[in-house]
């Protein structure tokens, strides 16, 4: 009689097996909520990522009458940067200049870049006297609301960056307009 | 002599049974790895149909658009961001205006409706990964996207086994590179020393104290 309990236990064993019919379960794949680009059901244009209603702004520091986010002062175009001109902010200017604006710009502004090339465009050297005279402000604007044929990148690039991509391309219209009297002594000797 | 139960080959049966019995089980367990593993199950490398044929060979290799002229967001949130139509017209409103393969563009760009593409990574929903934090701490995008700039059409790299995760977050070193090769397709880890590799985890603070296999970090 002692036996029965165990053997009965045994009979059991292979209750295990029925793990492997819940490998197939995938309700954790997909959970009910959206991740970024999901299509939705819900709305009616069909996606979960939702647009920002019209005429609205985002909360907090936001002044959408500032200069940095504008460009403009008193209606003005900015003739000076809202922050400060850093060597970082350069930096940071180049790689968005080279990741937005070299595909058709050129990385030197010359307006040679590869899509320019490719589709056969003119592109706007960045290196004429109006450019270079310009206040920094029209870069900010350009680049927030387009112009000709440029669409807006305000969506792809943030304000702050925007401003960074104008400093840059002040750098770059330096460096294909500088005056050699400007170099200390040791550098112009390196001047071919 | 009472007659024998058994045959005499019933030895025989007995072993071959239980030895093909063990073959069987094991077959069938090598077979369904065999299909976990294969593209098949994974879908590595199949390039699946798209609205428009958009070719990363052409964009990336040929022409040297940089990742985040469509992928924008990438460093700022989990993310990499998926180009929406008014990107691609940025530039495809002067070039290939007439083209038949971008008229689903053009189509979409009049009335609003969003390409719909078909998804290549499909995340399980109780992963959490962010793309930035990823880009800021020197992983380039080859390093799970290897070879998307070689392809016509968009195939997935990587099946994205938890184990393949793992092997990065236990040892950053082998895959870490300068912040400024990121977005360099072409860059070769390898042609940084173990030594460079180790101080770039330093520098960029990878933490190095077990924190990365935590099962949170991607279970949250």
């Amino acid at each position: 009689m002692s036996q029965r309990p165990r053997l009965h236990l045994l009979r059991l064993a292979w209750l295990p097996l029925c793990l492997l019919l819940t490998a197939c379960h995938v309700d954790m794949y997909d959970q009910p909520r959206y991740t970024a680009n999901q299509p939705s059901e819900l709305f009616a244009d069909g996606r979960a990522m939702r647009p920002p209603p019209a005429n609205t702004v985002a909360m907090g520091s936001f002044d959408d009458q500032s200069a940095m986010f504008t460009g403009r002062l008193n209606g003005e175009l900015a003739v000076e940067l809202p922050m400060e001109l850093t060597a970082e902010l350069l930096e940071r200017g180049q790689t968005r200049y080279n990741a937005f604006c070299a595909p058709c710009h050129g990385q030197t502004g010359e307006g040679n870049g590869v899509a320019a090339y490719r589709g056969g465009l003119t592109v706007p050297t960045l290196h004429n006297d109006r450019l270079r005279t310009v206040a920094i402000g029209y870069y900010f604007d350009v680049i927030t609301n387009g112009i000709n044929r440029m669409y807006s990148y305000a969506n792809r690039i943030p304000a702050e960056d925007r401003w960074a991509v104008a400093a840059y391309v002040r750098a770059l219209q330096l460096s294909q307009h500088a005056n050699a009297d400007d170099l200390n002594p040791e550098e112009r000797q390196q001047l071919p | 002599m009472s007659a024998q139960i058994f045959p005499r080959n019933a030895n025989a049966i007995a072993i071959i049974s239980i030895v093909g019995l063990l073959l069987l089980i094991g077959g069938i367990v090598a077979a369904l790895v065999g299909v976990y593993l294969s593209p098949w199950y994974t879908e590595v490398g199949n390039a699946k149909a798209q609205p428009v044929p958009f070719s990363h060979k052409h964009h990336v290799d040929q022409l040297k658009i940089d990742c985040r002229y469509c992928h924008a967001t990438v460093e700022q949130v989990a993310h990499a961001g998926f180009p929406s139509t008014d990107t691609c017209m940025s530039c495809h409103s002067q070039i290939w205006t007439n083209s038949p393969l971008l008229k689903p563009v053009r189509d979409s760009y009049q009335s609003g409706e969003p390409v719909v593409w078909n998804r290549i990574y499909d995340l399980p929903d109780f992963v959490y990964f962010n793309h930035s934090v990823h880009v800021a701490k020197g992983i380039g995008c080859a390093s799970c996207h290897a070879g998307t700039n070689e392809q016509n059409l968009t195939a997935k790299a990587q099946a994205l086994w938890m184990g393949w995760c793992l092997g990065c977050h236990r040892n950053p070193e082998e895959f870490v590179r300068p912040r400024e090769e990121v977005f360099n397709m072409n860059f070769d880890t390898s042609s940084l020393t173990l030594d460079q590799r180790v101080s770039l985890v330093e520098e960029y603070q990878i933490p190095t104290d077990g924190r990365l296999t935590n099962c949170y970090i991607c279970h949250r």
